[in-house]
């Protein structure tokens, strides 16, 4: 049975539910963030968005995130949840929880994840906007470039 | 030997499949894959310099050897390096 931490998924994403997977008695504190899709970029009018995955290395890049952010914060449990397919505007694409005695952790490892999630997890989006399409794309994935790396643990400082 | 090759996205529009099979010479790496889909679809080669690959749902290199039944993945970039 794969880890319930980590999921691609085509249903609608719970912030609660995936806030719960790894709340515990031991934790004092649980940061979350969800993605929404937003109605403007780079001065267009979004309509909606197409989220495609390549599913099984998705996941093995949330583990990964999760090993990453482990040594730099041993006290966090942390659940991934993107979803795919089409997306309208105002929905949650992505839930991050980071669950934590303390609550420096849970908001360093929280913003650690969605840093990396955008740099690694091989996850796409197609942009339809008023008067056309477009895939977004940013940086090469690249797991095992240290320089990404180091940016996005300079995000949670 | 024959591989499996996965497009998304971007490539696999441009191609207009989302799986390729492919007949490679014995011992050839990632990057003859990758050539070859160039050689077929030359709008390919504006994603040289850019494009991630996997192997058996791993992320791998360009120069990672292949073997027969493999699945190899070509990403496109994903969504990072916007504005945080």
């Amino acid at each position: 049975m794969s880890d319930p931490r980590f999921r691609v998924t085509s249903d609608p994403l719970d912030v609660g539910a995936v806030s719960a997977i790894v709340s515990s008695a031991d934790c004092g504190a649980v940061a979350t963030f969800v993605g929404l899709v937003r109605n403007e970029n780079g001065g267009r009018r979004v309509l909606w968005l197409d989220y495609e995955a390549y599913e099984p290395l998705a996941v093995k890049s949330f583990v990964r995130i999760d090993e990453e952010a482990g040594e730099r914060w041993p006290s966090i449990a942390l659940a991934i949840y993107h979803r795919v397919g089409r997306l309208d505007v105002g929905e949650a694409s992505v839930v991050v929880a980071a669950a934590s005695p303390h609550r420096a952790a849970a908001f360093g490892a929280c913003r650690y994840a969605i840093e990396r999630i955008k740099q690694i997890a091989p996850i796409w989006k197609h942009e339809h906007f008023e008067g056309g399409e477009i895939w977004i794309e940013g940086a090469t994935a690249d797991p095992m470039d240290e320089d990404a790396r180091r940016m996005a643990f300079a995000q949670c400082t | 030997m024959h591989v499996t090759i996965r497009l998304f996205a971007r490539l696999r529009e441009m191609a207009g499949a989302s799986e390729i099979q492919r007949t490679l010479p014995d011992g050839s790496s990632v990057r003859a894959a990758w050539d070859s889909l160039v050689g077929e679809f030359p709008e390919f080669d504006d994603y040289s310099r850019a494009v991630s690959c996997a192997v058996n749902e791993d992320y791998a290199r360009m120069t990672t050897p292949l073997n027969d039944g493999d699945e190899v993945a070509f990403l496109p970039p994903v969504s990072g390096g916007e504005v945080p």
